[in-house]
């Protein structure tokens, strides 16, 4: 797979990618090992985590650079596959390639092509342990070491004095290793690999405080709803291994793209994999059935929560959508069902964020919701947006994360928002960086938010990708609007409005920090909130200028005379090359970034002949307003103002309840007594959980246990009498039976022979002496009767 | 000159059986060794079977060694006059066995010293203790 053929002086500086997740790993094992021993001080650990982290940060930049612009750039948009540092992994030997053989047989309707024969092929799978440098990759390096970065400084500072320092760095190098193995990974068995380390990880992580119940509760649960999502990754691997033949992406990829593509309502092979994917990334990503696990990861330090429950592990989904967007592709069935989901969780974790009083809970809903939107993105085709999401939600979302942990930090550990308000007066860097990520989350031009959610309801109103886009982008632009509303509420309550923080007593145990003892040092009131140190409001700085000008790489084209400007450091034409063009039936596009039409709209492009051809996706809103206005950008234009006009409701709305007249919201929460309930209690999913599949199970192992106690070991048990009992029949009979009758006959005989045999044995030495003699004699005498 | 002819002959025929003895002794017959080897192993045999002394009973092993011991020094001079094998290596066979005859005297008369002592008796028709 090394595609190192052409590489220049400046290939070197891509050379050493593998280095990027051996980094972090190193720095982990040395904290991990050597830091609890020699107890390491704090700015040791520390300087060891950030270091090494920064170091990959550094190196992927200078890669991604020399790839994209630099002289790597002849390499460009062709995968970049590092193999100095890589290895044979798992030579597996031949693979039959059953499920493609399998598939060559039935004639899909709809089906304008046949399927590529493999007729008992068998093929050598060799799993190599190798980097990929590719524009997919590129940006999720990138985001994982740089907003990583940013979150390990934080974290120094987040967690001072705790006793596990070392080991709170050990897990947060080890889960960098684990999410880069995952996004660097050039197969999908490393990816695997990753996606199951990463879960560790958060396991670990979630469970930082074990001695809280609550959290290692939690941790089980990630752990354990993630699960259920690796199985239905593991049979899709299994699947595309014995449909490909390999698990390369480079060489899976361009397989896949020869296959027919699958009509709504028609399951065939790529549906199949594409559901067990879709499994995967739902646990890993929290969608809707698989949620639950989110909001509880919380019980972690905020840092962990902003690094692996914000901007990097719950994107792993996401990742693995785009890496497969070829699959989905092929799979219009899973197609809608991945927007469907997203819109679902989208609008549902979006109601659930309106109600709940814990900052970071509101955050965690805030997050699935996010996700949603970007599954939504994906869905519809728009996987370029959905990755664009990622990066923006990365840098505003770790940025509110951060912030709410540096709130959590001033207010020594207090998480309930009802205890808070009008902290901008003493904290006013973390105020200021968490107004601009509420201005991106919210989508107010110009920051990042605005850019990639936009783009996601823009693509869902015009997509002929699927049917229902109109639903899609309703159910979006409601989501929308309560995340506006939501944020705002969370801002009135935590930063504005009065002080309601003197009126409760501060409980140090109320959040199991208790062996944070600085805080009660004498230099401060311990009621009185206070700024964090530089530590923590650096980062907040540096994320919150990215959340500010981030979205600018995906410009929208109404902006720009329907263009996208900037070449590739514009995300649309940087991720162009590794999606699937369903029209061109090739990758990205023909007329990369000169095209007159939107190159990530194929819809549009295939507007004009294609009324007739899109017209099993049903009402179609933009073709509708279009074919009114007669101009795309227009159209373009009334979708901007829509959503702006949602984000400024919600804003609205949120300042008139919680600010202008406060009273307002109790008064509506019991007017909608009911749903306010309703979402008050997430919906009653977890009890739900508990009572349907948790309590079931506990059922069944119970009857399992019954069954193994009474029945199986009764069996055992039983035979072990049987056994006793048998043995001891024929112990008896041997005793008396076989005994006597042996001993009855031996005593014949010995009576019998006895006097004979024993009148030879005179015991005179001389007897025998002479026998021999005499036996002597014999044999000379027959010798010379012989000889004679 | 005619008297002295009975004892020239007479001196001639001394000398033929002087050198008739000489060659005997240079080369001496096998099979008189032979028969002497053998009575005497016979005397040591009968010792051993009827004599009730357990040192006598030690005394004939003795002899009967001994004829092995002359076997094996005629069989080694016989070889070395008829000029075929080791001469050296019968008599260096002997040394052996008499070095062997002498540890185990040494061995056997503790044995009976211990039997005296046990039993007080060295009469073998008395020690019967192999019976039954």
């Amino acid at each position: 797979m090394g595609q190192m053929g052409r590489m220049g002086p400046m290939g070197l500086m891509y050379k050493y990618i593998w280095l990027v997740p051996l980094l972090p790993l190193a720095g982990a094992a040395i904290n991990g090992i050597l830091g609890r021993r020699f107890r390491f001080s704090e700015q040791l650990i520390g300087g060891i985590a950030v270091g090494t982290v920064a170091l990959s940060f550094i190196i992927s930049l200078t890669a991604v650079v020399s790839y994209g612009f630099g002289s790597g750039e002849a390499q460009w948009p062709k995968p970049y596959v590092t193999t100095q540092a890589a290895f044979n992994w798992i030579p597996a030997g031949a693979v039959e390639q059953t499920l493609g053989q399998a598939e060559a047989s039935p004639t899909i309707p709809g089906a304008n092509q046949p399927a590529p024969v493999l007729k008992g092929k068998a093929s050598l799978l060799n799993i190599q342990w190798s980097y990929q440098l590719d524009p997919l990759s590129c940006i999720f390096m990138l985001v994982v070491t740089g907003v990583g970065l940013c979150i390990f400084v934080f974290a120094t500072g987040y967690m001072h004095g705790e006793t596990g320092f070392y080991r709170f760095f050990a897990y947060m190098g080890l889960f960098m290793f684990s999410m880069l193995v995952l996004v660097m990974g050039s197969n999908f068995v490393m990816m695997f690999v990753g996606w199951e380390g990463v879960g560790l990880c958060s396991y670990l992580l979630i469970g930082y405080y074990f001695n809280k119940q609550e959290a290692a509760n939690a941790s089980r649960k990630a752990f354990i709803t993630n699960r259920v999502g690796d199985f239905g990754f593991m049979l899709a691997i299994f699947g595309v291994i014995a449909t490909f033949g390999t698990s390369q992406y480079a060489d899976v990829v361009a397989k896949a793209a020869g296959y027919p593509v699958e009509p709504l309502g028609h399951w065939g092979l790529m549906s199949w994999i594409a559901l067990g994917l879709m499994i995967g990334a739902c646990g890993k990503s929290a969608q809707f059935p698989l949620h639950v696990w989110l909001p509880d990861a919380m019980a972690g330090p905020t840092p962990v929560s902003a690094l692996i429950h914000a901007a990097t592990m719950v994107t792993a989904g996401l990742y693995m959508l785009t890496r497969t967007n070829v699959i989905f592709q092929h799979s219009q069935t899973m197609m809608l069902v991945v927007a469907l989901v997203g819109a679902f969780t989208a609008i549902f974790a979006a109601t659930i964020g309106i109600t709940q009083n814990d900052i970071k809970k509101v955050l965690a809903y805030s997050t699935v919701s996010q996700l949603g939107f970007m599954f939504l993105a994906c869905g519809v085709g728009a996987f370029v947006i959905g990755i664009f999401h990622v990066m923006t939600h990365a840098f505003f979302k770790a940025l509110m994360f951060l912030g709410s942990g540096s709130v959590i930090h001033g207010m020594h550990h207090e998480q309930d928002m009802r205890k808070m308000g009008g902290l901008k007066k003493y904290m006013p860097i973390t105020y200021l960086t968490f107004c601009a990520g509420w201005l991106a989350i919210c989508g107010i031009i110009p920051f990042s938010g605005f850019w990639s959610k936009d783009e996601i309801l823009w693509n869902a109103a015009s997509t002929t990708i699927i049917p229902l886009g109109w639903l899609v982008w309703l159910v979006g632009s409601i989501a929308a609007m309560c995340t506006a509303f939501y944020m705002t509420r969370l801002m009135a309550m935590t930063f504005w409005g009065e002080e309601r923080f003197r009126e409760h007593a501060h409980s140090m145990e109320h959040e199991g920090h208790a062996q944070k003892k600085e805080h009660a040092t004498p230099h401060h009131d311990a009621h009185v909130p206070h700024e964090s140190p530089r530590s923590m409001w650096v980062p907040l700085v540096v994320l919150a200028v990215l959340a500010t000008i981030g979205g600018f790489v995906g410009i929208s084209t109404a902006f720009t005379g329907g263009t996208h400007v900037g070449g590739r450091m514009n995300i649309v034409n940087w991720l162009d090359p590794v999606i699937w063009n369903a029209e061109t039936k090739s990758f990205g596009h023909p007329e990369e970034g000169k095209t007159e039409r939107p190159a990530e709209y194929p819809p549009l492009s295939a507007l004009g002949k294609g009324e007739s051809e899109s017209s099993h996706a049903g009402f179609n809103l933009a073709h509708t307003i279009e074919s009114a206005v007669h101009s795309e950008t227009l159209t373009e234009w009334v979708f901007i103002i829509i959503s702006l006009v949602v984000a400024g409701a919600g804003i609205g709305l949120g300042f008139l309840f919680y600010v202008k007249s406060p009273g307002l919201a109790d008064v509506w929460a019991a007017r909608l007594a009911p749903l306010y309930k309703a979402s008050y209690n997430k919906y009653w999913i977890d009890e739900f959980y508990g009572l349907a599949i948790t309590r079931r199970t506990m059922d069944l192992a119970r009857g399992v246990f019954e069954f193994d106690s009474q029945i199986v070991d009764g069996g055992v048990n039983g035979t072990a009498w049987l056994t006793r009992l048998t043995s001891k029949v024929t112990g008896l009979t041997d005793k008396y039976f076989v005994d006597g009758l042996v001993n009855t006959i031996a005593n014949f005989v010995v009576s019998l022979m006895s006097p004979i045999v024993r009148a030879a044995q005179t015991g005179l030495t001389q007897n025998y002496a002479l026998v021999m003699v005499i036996g002597l004699l014999i044999a000379v005498a027959l010798y010379f009767i012989k000889s004679s | 000159m005619i008297h002295l002819t009975p004892s020239l002959a007479l001196i001639f025929q001394e000398a033929s059986r002087a050198a008739t003895a000489l060659e005997s002794i240079k080369h001496p017959d096998l099979s008189k060794f032979l028969v002497i080897a053998a009575i005497l192993f016979i005397i040591g045999v009968a010792g051993v079977l009827t004599r009730r002394n357990l040192l006598v009973i030690f005394m004939s092993i003795e002899l009967i060694l001994n004829a092995a011991n002359l076997n094996f020094i005629a069989f080694s001079r016989y070889l070395q006059d008829t000029g075929r094998g080791d001469p050296l290596a019968g008599q260096i066979f002997t040394i052996f066995v008499i070095v062997v005859a002498a540890a185990e005297a040494a061995i056997g008369l503790g044995i009976v010293i211990a039997l005296y002592r046990n039993r007080e008796t060295i009469w073998v028709d008395e020690i019967d203790l192999m019976k039954w």
